[in-house]
């Protein structure tokens, strides 16, 4: 009982701490925070508030995961951001410019993205394996240069069209499309949602059932304890890293696959820096991050029900990044008070009356 | 920040080679980038590659990421990596036109320093006492840091400026010249004379149009460089980011340094955001308006091996870019290729002294790949040019990151006992 | 101070310690330990590993505050709630693991925290120079620690001590890096620093040199002191009594099982530093046999670790081959190496053997993680996990409530004896041990090197890396010297002394018979290089 409540107890004070900590913002800038709750609670059952949750949760779910690889073996891929970005541009293009059956046209499109995602993620895992290149600094650049590379590809001299006051890359013909669960006014459920799930319990499985679960772990946990274990330092950051990225690269595909069917200057950014946070709420753990890309989900859908009280929705943003903040924090002091709890039950156990460890 | 992947190993080092003064290297590498400039200014024909006008600029896009890069160094040598720069530097460019707008410029630039000082606090809680994982910590201020900007210009600009992501305008320092000196410069930079044409040009953009802010941050580089290496408070505070163990077992206070090192890093990097307030481009806040410069500062001083000289030239080589690209577009960059040519051409002859067949081989391939870009492309595509410092500092990670040397303690959680 | 030559009985004692309790998580690391130092003495503080010795004098030194009892000094009470408040009053510690920064000079860490007695500058400098002689420290204030030896590493916090002007000097374990001819420099420099008036505090389980150095000794045994001795007629026997309730055990073996079946061949190894500029490894060749332990003795830093990191597979060779029974190693991974039947524990079980917040079980699939019983094929078999680590547990005497339990909440002892277990697991040919009793308490030494010596004598070729060198005599049945990279001598452990290995070891030249030179290395100061 005690392992579940060191899991659960640090998210809910962090959530909690942030609720008061946003109230009281909300309080000396004048305005009702109860209100602004309930606004934000009642807007979930309005129009197509709650449909769109669930979208963005899935959406929310997958750069979690990509992120949560990385995490696992203490490989920080900030790059998530930009590699989704570039995998979407790719994705867009190649798909709007070949014509397949419907079904393996959608299924082409997956795989490019998969396959970008992973080659922009290739980059600085090879600098980190070859020169020892840290993947923070180097992947931090890789998302400059994603959008250096997305606003090249979608120039109208190169793959872009202009449609009013936007560019964008060719639309996707309906056979690469993937159909949506439709609920009328309630909106439509993006079909991509399934492979999101799935995508959950194979981490899950890959992560406590596999070989490769096993190494990723102990190179997280001890990167030199796993090199003696015959762990392979250099495989592992390649092949967790290339992961990662071939999973970012499906960050967009809901989106359009399901709605925009084209790239262009209104995609929807810093969905991997979400994921960052998502990742770190949940614990890079399955069930949490599903929980953890609900509540984003949540913050970000319902947050637009502030405006109609008076109480700017940005305020949801402050709360996102001091649940973050709270969230390692308490995680933090949990692990440090387990573990002594149990160096002293293990003391209790054996009767250790002297004889230091 | 950079992490081998071989440990080092226990056998005791050789003895050291003959050691050049800093001061030396730094005048060997000014001159040789001057010379660099001009020649490759007058192969290529860009004499805006040595103007005034793009020293100037770059001397203001510099400011900010030479600030952050300070902000850096300022953590790092005390073992706490700092991701949170970027954030850092968003409160400050906050808290700037918060106070900028109503009470000046001074007003801003205090303002400013708080801001980013209050989000080192944060960091130093999290990462000191807390003992949270620095680049997790860091990437959450990141996200506070915009959102809570976000909120608050919503909530305090939007009704001055009718825009939730603009301030109103701030007022402008003044700005001094060094009038004789620079318009004699100007006479010898209009002469078009090789190299003496280039060098009073680049002396002139240095000396026009200054800020008070430019000559605070120049100043303080030199300030932290005295700070850090040359008083007790500075030996005490790189002892704990080289081994805080050995340190709380003299007596130091490892806590308190590391706190005081990041808020002041939070500080360099607020006043870093002050500087883009205050350029005379834009004089206002605007929302996005850092554009990852935290994080190119974070790449300068890595670049500069977290020396305050090497993060001065690193610095000054992404504002130079970036200058360079605002004030004349995406040809005159392509120039700049031209002149990574020559430089790898000395670099290939350099390696083939010192028989390193290999670096020499690695170089030569480079050069004539970045050639036959220079002959094919009329000019780097605009939207990658802003990127230029983001390539760069891959290319100078790939090649170097080896050689560099952080503080040994970096990056790791230090408890005491 | 040049009055208190010697101890004298009528001055107030320079330390008392007085029911001295210090809790941790699970432990009661001190408890009720009372200790009295008299001004002027070398007095020594004995106890075997995990006793409490460390805990005591971190107390001592202000790194930790006890949860009860008094320290007095010089007849005061004192409370030391830093390390700076102990240096206040006179009391300097030379810490067992060095606690140096080594991007910083000899100078900055000998100032740090000491600024204000003569700056950071010049004066300082030329203080340093001053006091360097007493220590017999040779080097330029100005080098940066990194290039110095372990020896010289270890006159630097003697210096340190001296600079702060303390009186009362804290010497902990300081003989366990250091070769017997190095130990007497120590020693010496001791003596000479006594007479003129500093107290020593030595901490050691090393019973010889206690009896070598101390005037009164005090016994520390299961965090508490159990009385003291005159070192002038106790002998090492009844010490030993007092420090563990028995004998010590001894590694000594009795009859040679060594077969002429060469288990590992290493031929030509080289292996360079990162930039290439000079060779860590030099052309190492070496043979291990079927039910034959060799040992390598070598000051730390000579390439020891890098020899059996290469043969791990965890460092890659610059040239020379590796072959265990016929199967050529060299172009393997560390993982392929392990299942080709090399059992590996690890110099630091912290940092190499154990994932430390993870259950016992899950430590036992490391390095087994492509085998029965812990895998089959790409999927973990934590059943089969679970069930050997029961079977280790129970065969290697974990002492541990259950296998679900962290490996950090273990005491060194059993964490040492679950990784000897792991690794003696899925009948390994080769069984590479660095260290294997460091800092463990003697049931598990007793236990580990039983479990050595039973698998060799069942055929187990076993390479043995230790600093301790009665181990190394006692269990192996060969023993080569390492120096600079280089196998430079062989002893036969039937007649070698620690003497004449120590010689051997720092390159002083074979002082003895049972010890004959090998390569061509020859030379002085080895550890010293680089510190001109």
């Amino acid at each position: 009982m005690g392992h579940l409540r060191g899991k659960l107890l640090p998210p809910a004070l962090a959530i909690v701490f942030s609720m008061l900590l946003c109230g009281v913002a909300l309080v000396i800038s004048g305005a009702n925070p109860l209100s602004a709750f309930g606004a934000m609670v009642t807007q979930v059952g309005k129009g197509s508030t709650l449909v769109d949750i669930v979208n963005s949760t899935g959406i929310y779910y997958i750069a979690a995961l990509a992120v949560a690889i990385g995490f696992q073996m203490n490989l920080f891929n900030i790059g998530v951001e930009g590699q989704y970005r570039v995998a979407a541009v790719i994705a867009a293009v190649v798909g709007g410019s070949i014509a397949l059956p419907p079904g393996i046209h959608t299924l082409v499109i997956i795989v490019v993205a998969a396959l970008a995602g992973a080659a922009w993620a290739a980059i600085p895992a090879i600098l980190k394996v070859t020169r020892g290149v840290n993947e923070v600094i180097s992947t931090i650049m890789m998302n400059g240069l994603a959008i250096g590379l997305s606003a090249y590809l979608i120039r109208r001299d190169v793959f872009g069209e202009l449609r009013g006051n936007n560019i964008r890359t060719a639309e996707i013909p309906e056979s690469g499309w993937m159909p949506g669960i439709s609920f009328g006014g309630g909106g439509t459920m993006f079909g991509f949602i399934f492979v999101a799930i799935a995508l959950g319990v194979g981490y899950w499985v890959m992560m406590n059932k596999t070989r490769f679960g096993f190494e990723l772990r102990a190179s997280g946990e001890s990167s030199t304890a796993a090199s003696a274990g015959g762990v392979n330092a250099k495989k592992m950051v390649l092949v967790s890293m290339l992961l990662s990225g071939a999973i970012a690269g499906l960050i967009s595909l809901p989106e359009l696959l399901g709605r925009d069917h084209t790239f262009s200057l209104n995609f929807t950014a810093g969905i991997g820096f979400s994921g960052i946070a998502i990742a770190l709420l949940g614990r890079n753990h399955p069930g949490g991050i599903a929980f953890g890309a609900l509540l984003w989900a949540f913050l970000d859908k319902s947050g637009l029900a502030l405006d109609n009280v008076g109480v700017p929705r940005e305020i949801v943003t402050i709360m996102q990044g001091s649940i973050v903040l709270s969230v390692v924090v308490a995680y933090e002091v949990v692990r440090r008070f387990e573990l002594a709890a149990e160096q002293r039950r293990v003391g209790r156990e054996l009767g250790t009356v002297g004889g230091a460890a | 920040m950079i992490t081998t992947m071989e440990e080092k190993p226990h056998v005791p080092a050789a003895p050291r080679k003959r050691k050049i003064p800093g001061w030396a290297v730094g005048v060997l590498g000014v001159a040789g980038a001057i010379v660099l400039l001009s020649t490759t200014s007058y192969m290529t024909g860009f004499p805006q590659l040595t103007s005034s006008g793009t020293t100037q600029t770059a001397v203001r896009l510099a400011l900010p990421i030479l600030l952050a890069g300070l902000g850096g160094l300022w953590a790092e040598r005390a073992g706490v990596v700092n991701i949170g720069l970027e954030g850092m530097m968003i409160m400050g460019t906050w808290g700037a036109a918060w106070a900028g707008y109503q009470w000046g410029p001074w007003a801003a630039v205090v303002a400013a320093v708080v801001f980013g000082a209050l989000g080192g606090l944060l960091h130093a809680i999290a990462t000191v006492t807390f003992g949270v994982n620095h680049i997790v910590s860091g990437v959450a201020i990141n996200l506070l840091g915009a959102g809570l900007t976000k909120y608050l210009s919503t909530l305090i600009f939007l009704p001055l400026s009718n825009n939730p992501r603009q301030s109103p305008p701030v007022t402008p320092f003044d700005t001094y010249s060094a009038a004789g000196f620079a318009d004699w410069l100007g006479e010898l930079e209009a002469g078009q004379r090789v190299f003496i044409s280039d060098v009073a040009g680049i002396l002139r953009g240095l000396v026009t149009g200054v800020s008070p802010l430019t000559m605070l941050a120049i100043l303080l580089l030199p300030l932290s460089y005295y700070l850090l290496w040359r008083t007790r408070f500075g030996l005490r505070l790189r002892s704990v980011g080289e081994n805080p163990h050995a340190a709380d077992s003299l007596g130091v206070k490892v806590y308190f340094h590391k706190y005081v090192a990041v808020i002041v890093s939070g500080g360099l990097a607020g006043l870093g955001g002050a500087a883009l307030v205050l350029n005379p481009g834009q004089l206002s806040y605007l929302e996005g308006q850092t554009g990852g410069r935290g994080y190119i500062g974070l790449a300068a001083m890595i670049f500069g091996n977290w020396r305050p000289g090497g993060l001065l030239g690193g610095a000054a080589l992404f504002g130079y870019a970036d200058g360079l690209q605002l004030r004349s577009g995406g040809e005159t960059v392509l120039g700049l290729v031209y002149g990574v040519v020559i430089l790898l051409g000395v670099i290939v002859v350099w390696q083939l002294v010192r028989r390193k067949w290999f670096s020499a081989a690695a170089a030569i391939v480079v050069a004539v790949l970045l050639y036959l870009l220079y002959v094919s492309l009329d000019e780097i595509p605009s939207e990658f040019v802003s990127y230029a410092p983001h390539m760069v500092t891959l290319a100078v990670l790939a090649v170097a990151s080896q050689r560099l040397r952080m503080p040994a303690a970096d990056g790791l959680v230090y408890r005491r006992g | 101070m040049s009055s208190s030559t010697s101890a004298r009985t009528d001055d107030p004692p320079a330390v008392v310690l007085t029911g001295i309790t210090k809790r941790f998580p699970g432990v009661v690391a001190n408890s009720d330990v009372h200790l009295t130092v008299r001004r002027g003495e070398v007095h020594a503080l004995c106890g075997e590993n995990g006793a409490g010795k460390s805990t005591l004098m971190k107390i001592l030194y202000g790194m930790q505050p006890p949860d009860e009892g008094t320290i007095e000094v010089n007849g005061e009470q004192v409370r030391f709630r830093t390390p700076s408040d102990a240096i206040k009053a006179g009391i300097g510690m030379v810490h067992q693991h060095f606690m140096l920064a080594d991007n910083l000079t000899v100078q900055e860490n000998v100032v740090l925290g000491a600024e204000a007695l003569h700056g950071i500058g010049q004066k300082a400098r030329k203080r340093i120079i001053e006091l360097s002689g007493k220590t017999g420290l040779n080097v330029d204030p100005g080098v940066l620690v990194e290039q110095l030896g372990v020896a010289d590493r270890q006159r630097v916090e003697i210096l340190k001590v001296l600079y702060r002007g303390a009186k009362v000097i804290i010497l902990d374990e300081p003989t366990a890096v250091l070769v017997p001819q190095e130990v007497n420099e120590l020693f010496d420099t001791v003596r000479g620093m006594q007479e003129q008036g500093y107290t020593f505090l030595f901490i050691s389980h090393k019973l010889d040199e206690v009896r070598a150095i101390a005037d009164s000794v005090t016994v520390i045994r299961r965090g508490t002191t159990v009385g003291s001795a005159d070192p002038k007629t106790v002998s090492s026997r009844q010490l030993a009594e007092m420090m563990v309730g028995s004998e010590l055990p001894s590694p000594e073996t009795r009859e040679s099982t060594v077969t002429d079946k060469v288990v590992l061949d290493v031929r030509g190894l080289k292996l360079m530093t990162p930039d290439g500029s000079r060779p860590i490894l030099d052309d190492v060749d070496l043979v291990v046999r079927s039910g034959e332990v060799v040992g390598i003795a070598g000051v730390e830093g000579n390439g020891q670790t890098e020899l059996v990191e290469t043969v791990m597979g965890m460092r890659k060779a610059g040239s020379g081959t590796i072959t265990l029974l016929d199967a050529d190693l060299t172009k393997l991974g560390t993982l392929a190496r392990r299942e080709a039947g090399i059992g590996y524990v690890p110099e630091d079980r912290h940092r190499h053997g154990l994932l430390l917040t993870q259950p016992l079980w899950y430590n036992r699939i490391l390095g087994y993680q492509t085998r029965k019983p812990t895998s089959k094929g790409i999927w973990l078999d934590t059943d089969g996990a679970k069930k050997d680590t029961e079977r280790i547990v129970a065969d290697f005497d974990v002492r541990t409530p259950g296998i679900d339990v962290p490996a950090a909440a273990l005491s060194g002892g059993n964490q040492q004896k679950l990784v000897v277990g792991r690794e003696l697991s899925g009948d390994p040919k080769l069984l590479i041990a660095s260290h294997p009793t460091r800092g463990v308490d003697v049931g598990a030494q007793a236990l580990i090197w039983d479990e050595i010596k039973r698998a060799r004598a069942a055929g187990l070729a076993v390479l043995l890396i230790s600093a301790d060198l009665d181990e190394l005599i006692g269990l192996s049945d060969t023993i080569k010297v390492m120096l600079r990279g280089r196998l430079v001598a062989d002893a036969d452990p039937n007649t070698v002394t620690p003497e004449d290995l120590g010689s051997a070891m720092t390159g002083a030249g074979a002082t003895s018979a049972s010890v004959q030179e090998t390569g061509t290395a020859h030379g002085t100061a080895v550890v010293e290089e680089g510190a001109n």
